[in-house]
């Protein structure tokens, strides 16, 4: 229990950030607020990095599953990202 | 390196994250933001090298994790360059699926390593399992239906739907439960993510077309909540902060796509909209003897005396690739010294933003593009609306019949200008599957026709007048 306060603390008050920041988005850039927010909830990455990096070996393998998803995940979606965001421009 | 440095490092990447996505509330700073974004994961990925789990672990550890960057890496960064924009939800409901995925290993491998297992961690285990496995096979048949694979786009339903959902759903928790009980008996945590998996092809084949903007949001949700949880697996703040901020927004955009469709939640996800659900006129009371079809060339002389002209994109504009004709249209249209607005409605398309994406692509410039409740007063003193490829969102039976199945919805109201052209290929109805009275109004000239092609039709006509 002594952890699990803490981290629920941390939790709620994410859950608050996340709702005052994000209601502030324009409908506008809602497909790469998708992808974006998608790229970073592949944050799961360092688990899998921890995962991988075990000693037994069933855990290195679940791990590497992980990691290679997490990764496509992350590269994918920071990258599709930035390719739709530098298409929207003001009028020249 | 000491664990209050890598505590640190995950700290200024949840920053890096927040920040990253308040980038995201303005096109100017949006690019920045998404580089904050990417910064932030480089450093957390930095900090998890350095630390005594992976740094400790020595080469084998360090061969492994650079392989599976590698792949993984590889193949993001194909797909995420190759994709058309077109195809753009497909990419990002496999995305949430990867993302759910990656939590239920790691989380499984966090189980079985486990010598002493807290409540706290057997519980968020089941938690990540569960969520994780209902987002990548959620994810897996939206993007299956969303390119037309195997199953069709529309819904499938079968007898007792709802109660094998529930049963399956039962059957998880109690899996669930019997594992907290009893953490050394790591298969039933396998047999946990395979009803999950079950429970999740399931909860997606009943949403169908149209009702799609919302799965993909509300998968987004759940791979946010997954990682959450694989962060109360792993006794991480980083995922923690992380997954909420994911988890709450595509709960926002789930409400917000839900408001822009006048349904509840449990509707759409039951999909309990379709072809099944007519009411109403029938297309041939609605349609017969009053449809004018018109050709490129009677459509161009409209804009001869036209001042105004709002274009209407819906999904049909996607499908047939019309975003670059469009763009040209209106260049066209511009250099004759007409204003050229389009009107988006918040689910045209198959995703949260999909029109936006497509016309920010053929370099329509972001202040053209209007939203509903702004462009919507604008529609008297418009002098020809263009409707291209859109259906549902511009029926205005939403505002005149309570008993439809589209009954409240707003819509972009295209029915109040001097002239609406509709491009469409024919009478078919949309998703909704009701009859559509702006096609057989007054003001309404129908242009039968693919999207792009009327498009480029119309431009030749108008260059030729």
């Amino acid at each position: 229990m002594d952890a699990f306060i803490p981290l629920l603390t941390i939790f709620m008050l994410a859950i608050f950030v996340g709702f005052e920041i994000i209601t502030k988005v324009p409908p506008l850039l809602h497909t790469p607020l998708m992808s974006g927010s998608n790229a970073i909830s592949g944050i799961t990455i360092i688990g899998a990095m921890i995962a991988a990096a075990a000693p037994a070996p069933l855990t290195t393998a679940l791990g590497f599953c992980a990691l290679v998803l997490a990764a496509t995940n992350v590269v994918g979606g920071f990258l599709v990202t930035h390719r739709m965001l530098a298409m929207f421009k003001k009028k020249d | 390196m000491h664990s209050a440095l890598i505590n640190l490092a995950y700290l200024a990447a949840s920053v890096l994250f927040i920040l990253g996505i308040k980038g995201l509330t303005h096109p100017r700073t949006a690019v920045r933001g998404n580089l904050y974004g990417a910064t932030g994961m480089l450093l957390a990925v930095v900090a998890t090298l350095a630390s005594r789990e992976v740094f400790g672990a020595g080469m084998q550890g360090f061969a492994v994790i650079l392989a599976g960057v590698v792949i993984g890496g590889g193949i993001g960064a194909t797909v995420a360059l190759k994709i058309k924009m077109t195809a753009m939800p497909q990419m990002v409901a496999l995305l949430n699926g990867f993302g759910g995925g990656a939590s239920v290993f790691v989380a499984g491998a966090a189980l079985i390593d486990a010598s002493d297992p807290t409540a706290q961690m057997t519980v968020a285990t089941v938690a990540s399992g569960i969520i994780g496995s209902v987002t990548f096979f959620g994810s897996l048949v939206a993007f299956d239906k969303l390119q037309e694979l195997v199953l069709p786009g529309k819904p499938i339903h079968f007898p007792g739907q709802q109660v094998v959902n529930g049963l399956i759903g039962l059957a998880a928790l109690g899996v669930g439960a019997m594992l907290v009980n009893d953490p050394t008996a790591t298969d039933l945590y396998w047999v946990l993510v395979g009803l999950a998996s079950i429970g999740g092809v399931l909860l997606t084949i009943p949403i169908g077309g149209a009702d799609m903007p919302v799965a993909i949001a509300l998968l987004n949700s759940y791979s946010g909540l997954a990682a959450t949880s694989t962060g109360f697996v792993l006794n991480n703040d980083a995922l923690i902060i992380t997954g909420s901020l994911v988890g709450a927004s595509g709960l926002i955009l789930t409400r917000i796509m839900c408001k822009a469709m006048n349904r509840s939640l449990t509707n759409v996800l039951t999909g309990a909209i379709g072809p099944e659900a007519v009411g109403g006129a029938s297309a041939d009371e609605v349609y017969a003897g009053k449809v004018k079809s018109a050709s490129p060339e009677e459509v161009a002389m409209l804009f001869d005396s036209a001042r105004r002209v709002v274009i209407v994109p819906g999904y049909g504009l996607a499908v047939s690739q019309a975003q670059h004709a469009v763009r040209e249209l209106a260049n066209l249209l511009e250099s004759k010294e007409i204003e050229v607005e389009f009107a988006i409605h918040p689910v045209a398309g198959r995703m949260p933003g999909h029109m936006n994406v497509l016309l920010a692509e053929a370099n329509v410039p972001y202040d053209k593009l209007r939203e509903m409740d702004d462009i919507n007063p604008t529609f008297a003193q418009t002098d020809v609306a263009i409707v291209v490829g859109a259906n549902d969102v511009v029926n205005p039976v939403a505002n005149t019949d309570p008993s439809c199945p589209i009954a409240g919805m707003p819509i972009l109201e295209v029915d109040k200008a001097r002239t609406a052209v509709v491009i469409k290929r024919s009478l078919n109805h949309g998703f909704a599957g009701i009859p559509n009275p702006l096609f057989a109004a007054d003001r309404t000239l129908m242009l039968f026709s693919d999207a792009k092609k009327a498009i480029l039709d119309l431009i030749a006509a108008i260059k030729e007048a």
